[in-house]
């Protein structure tokens, strides 16, 4: 950390992190019991982990919720920053207000009901429930919270800048693609992470839209509760931890490595 | 720019290494076949080793999803768009299906083990005849309590509950029939009274229980219970069984004034698509000795009389959870009530909710 | 701007994706919500639910809901800020956001069932009030868990945009506020903090607004103590089936949401 930070500070970070990882640890202390509840720790033991490899129905499901966490995040990013584009050149308030609060709709709607709605719009379309309806509605609810992190960018951008651009007779594409898009892209890469993280946590609408035996992480342990969560989820849990926290490290040091800034930082 | 292009590119390349090799592990296992079944159930609600034994016995595949509430599972059916060939709701649900012509009617002649069935438990007013369902678990609602934290107090009643001195120490489960219907109990009501001044003062019964209610919770009640976290639980006898398994200070009553008597049972719905199969399976499901190592593995009581004699007897000859004859007589089975009323019990439920804080 | 000089056509392939997302899913949705919500549970159209939702359970529930979510935003607001302030500061502090959103990729009820673990009688928690002297307390079911579990999911929704506004904040701009000899309080007060407002704005929108109609965690970490919007629309979706009510009861929640957001985009920045 910086020296710039006084100890309190250092403190208050520290607290936040060990708040925030707290219940993790948790899960994966857990994960090396022996006796077979979250409850009283009986002794270490590696016995989840190897009834955890022998699932290969749980593999599936793991990488079912990966597949359509990256997926989704994906192109809800893309629509969305055409989205964001689209709010932030409308010209009239009422109608940026409107787009506004249509875009926010869905963050606000409680997830049964977002569920629900989409339960019969797909019954409606004729697509059968499976992994496309699953995408599509994970796409569909990740779509404004990219709005929201890439609009205020948008704001944050000069229009002068975009003008001089055009004097020195750039074509629209290049202005998009040389002046916005690297402008807004810490922006894109938060509405990415975001998408991602929204798409991890869904439970409520993959329950409602779901079928046919595709299955995610979240509805497997929903439906796994009733009997009171079986610890292999918990040495699941842990595996993924460390694998994403290695990809995270991996990925930011590669980035640093290749001095390009980071996560996309704009250096001032 | 350059760069986000390239990162979106990872992100489609992995994505497309990732479906790939779901699709092949899909495949060899054989979920992508045409020789599947597919069973809706409650989670955990099966011994996963005799759906082996089944797979190995017909060679069909079974995909085994599962639902946590019978009103869930009826959305999922009543929408289409699936296509399950077995699902296991409650009574109640069996009767409103049936209503709404969700379900194929029974080839009993592809059931010969139907006859180990107990006939106390076939031909129930919710499905005359068996003509759509076959019983696949039965228990009751009842009370939890931890002999131990209560200083070696017995609970009998439903108005046992009401004791001052077990202030903050009563688990309830999230449900408006079973809530609602200890206070109909209590008060000598049936347990599927429409009668307004009744419910009503049911509600206002359950109302001064409210010191003594630590917690409304879902299935989380088991481990809560198991842990000690309270001494009291209203809960269905077979988390009851399983808990008391893990926690040998627990004890499990049906109240004396009676209670609830549920069933759980196989059913077709309409959408299925492999009907054969799905015969095949609730004949499997059937056999004694399958429903005896199913029983044992899932805690509820099993209405296959025969299965009976493959367990032990001190499961068999428990009379918490096989109750005599004179207690089955004050148990009732839920009746469907139809939306009003149902609506009624919910609505007095959530008021009773809102009272707790 | 630089758009007006564009041909019609390519304007409106441009938009097309998102016009078509907000036709489809939110449009299409809210027109399904809205119809259902003239329904009553016997399937006739009716204003019935409307009148419910003015009556003194319904109220009383949208205030409770207000006041949780008032209190749970104010809260991540409060720890949010000076962490993501702290945040910038650091030296790889991209790292350390990222370390920030993983634990919200662990599953939520997963999360809550290890807070219902450490928040227990016997829990973790309490063995270490009991080491402080302090003696075991009851934590689960309390407003306190359920206000703490809550700010701890909603907290990286908060960071997240309060960071990205505090990090494009021009460093030479506080310089200049230091020359001038502004104390750090009405550099903070004066300079920082109007500059992130943007952040801030959107970091309690995409918090208020989803607290409003939290429902799981009422029923795990609340046991039913604390009864929102949300836990309502769900029973009566899953439970009663009364979708006319939770149909209902979602409109007005659109109704609050619009406002919400029309009160926060009015007051626009003056810079």
């Amino acid at each position: 950390m910086d020296k710039k930070m006084t100890p309190l500070s250092k403190l208050f970070l520290l607290v936040i992190f060990f708040i925030l990882y707290a219940p993790i640890f948790f899960l994966v202390i857990f994960s090396f019991n022996s006796g077979e509840t979250m409850y009283d720790f009986k002794g270490f033991s590696l016995e989840w982990y190897r009834e955890l490899f022998q699932d290969t129905r749980l593999l599936i499901i793991v990488l079912n919720t990966v597949v359509v966490a990256l997926l989704s995040a994906l192109i809800s990013t893309i629509i969305g920053v055409l989205g964001a584009l689209a709010i932030h050149q409308a010209k009239k308030r009422q109608t940026k207000n409107t787009l506004l609060s249509l875009n926010n709709i869905l963050i606000v709607s409680p997830d049964v009901i977002i569920g629900a709605s989409f339960l019969i719009l797909f019954t409606m379309a004729g697509i059968k429930l499976g992994f496309y309806s699953v995408l599509l509605s994970h796409i569909a609810f990740s779509i404004p919270i990219v709005v929201l992190m890439v609009l205020p960018k948008l704001m944050e951008m000069s229009p002068t800048l975009i003008d001089a651009a055009r004097d020195l007779g750039a074509s629209r594409w290049n202005v998009l693609t040389k002046v916005i898009i690297p402008f807004i892209i810490p922006g894109i890469f938060a509405g990415f992470f975001m998408a991602l993280t929204y798409s991890f946590d869904d439970f409520a609408v993959t329950f409602f839209v779901t079928g046919n035996g595709f299955s995610t992480l979240s509805v497997e342990i929903y439906s796994l509760a009733r009997r009171g969560i079986s610890l292999n989820i918990n040495a699941l849990s842990a595996l993924l931890f460390l694998f994403t926290m290695l990809l995270v490290v991996i990925y930011y040091f590669i980035t640093q490595r290749n001095k390009v800034n980071g996560m996309g930082v704009r250096k001032h | 720019m350059n760069k986000l292009v390239r990162f979106f590119l990872i992100i489609a390349l992995a994505s497309a290494v990732l479906l790939f090799t779901i699709s092949s592990l899909n495949t060899s296992q054989g979920y992508s076949g045409g020789n599947t079944l597919t069973i809706y159930n409650w989670g955990d609600y099966i011994d996963e080793d005799l759906i082996k034994q089944f797979e190995k016995e017909t060679g069909i595949k079974v995909i085994y999803e599962t639902f946590d509430s019978n009103e869930a599972m009826l959305t999922k059916i009543q929408q289409g768009g699936t296509t399950y060939d077995i699902a296991v709701p409650s009574e109640y649900m069996i009767d409103k299906m049936r209503h709404e012509n969700l379900l194929l009617p029974l080839d009993q002649t592809k059931l010969p083990n139907l006859k180990y069935i107990d006939k106390r438990f076939m031909d129930l007013s919710f499905d005359p005849g068996n003509k759509y369902s076959i019983p696949y678990f039965w228990g009751t609602v009842g009370i939890v309590y931890n002999k131990k934290m209560l200083n070696g107090k017995n609970l009998t009643s439903w108005n046992d509950l009401w004791d001052p001195e077990l202030q903050n120490e009563i688990l309830l489960l999230d449900g408006a029939r079973e809530v609602m219907g200890m206070g109909l109990n209590s008060l000598g009501y049936s347990l599927n009274d429409t009668k307004q001044a009744h419910l009503i003062a049911a509600k206002e019964k359950l109302d001064t229980l409210t010191p003594n209610v630590k917690a409304i919770v879902g299935d989380e009640i088991k481990m809560l219970l198991a842990n000690e976290e309270a001494s009291v639980g209203l809960v269905w006898s077979g988390d009851a069984s399983e808990i008391m398994s893990e926690n040998e200070d627990l004890d499990y009553v049906v109240p004396k004034e009676g209670s609830n008597l549920w069933f759980d049972n196989m059913v077709i719905p309409k959408t299925a698509k492999h009907i054969e199969a799905a015969h095949k399976f609730i004949n499997f499901m059937l056999d004694p000795k399958v429903a005896a190592q199913n029983t044992e593995y899932v805690g509820y009581s099993t209405p296959n009389k025969q299965a009976l004699k493959y367990m032990p007897k001190e499961i068999v000859n428990d009379e918490r959870f096989y109750p005599s004859p004179a207690l089955t007589k004050k148990l009732e089975v839920y009746d469907n009530l139809g939306k009003k009323n149902l609506a009624y019990y919910n609505e007095l439920f959530l008021q009773f909710k809102m009272h707790t804080k | 701007m630089w758009i007006q000089m564009e041909n019609k056509l390519t304007k409106n392939l441009y938009l097309f994706p998102y016009l078509l997302w907000i036709a489809l899913f939110v449009i299409a949705p809210i027109l399904l919500v809205l119809y259902y919500s003239f329904f009553d549970i016997e399937g006739n159209l009716s204003l019935i639910n409307y009148q419910k939702f003015f009556t003194p359970v319904y109220l009383k529930m949208t205030f409770s809901s207000f006041w949780y979510a008032f209190l749970i935003t104010a809260i991540s607001l409060l720890i949010a800020y000076p962490t993501a302030y702290l945040l910038t500061k650091t030296k790889h502090k991209q790292l350390w956001l990222l370390l920030i959103i993983v634990p919200s990729w662990i599953n939520l009820l997963l999360k809550a069932y290890a807070f219902i673990g450490i928040f227990g009688t016997y829990g973790a928690a309490n063995s270490f009030l009991n080491l402080m002297g302090i003696g075991s307390q009851q934590i689960l079911f309390t407003d306190f868990s359920f206000i703490f579990v809550s700010v701890y999911i909603f907290i990286p929704f908060m960071i997240l945009p309060i960071f990205n506004s505090l990090n494009e904040l021009n460093p030479t701009l506080l310089d200049a506020a230091n020359d001038l000899g502004a104390s750090k309080w009405t550099t903070f007060r004066r300079v920082i903090f109007p500059l992130t407002i943007d952040g801030v704005k959107s970091g309690c929108q995409v918090v208020f607004i989803p607290a409003l109609s939290l429902f799981m965690l009422t029923r795990l970490i609340a046991g039913n103590r604390v009864i929102t919007l949300g836990t309502s629309i769900e029973q009566h979706f899953l439970v009663t089936q009364d979708w006319g009510m939770g149909s209902t009861i979602a409109v007005f929640l659109i109704i609050i949401m619009v406002v919400i957001m029309v009160v926060t985009n009015t007051r626009k920045r003056g810079v």
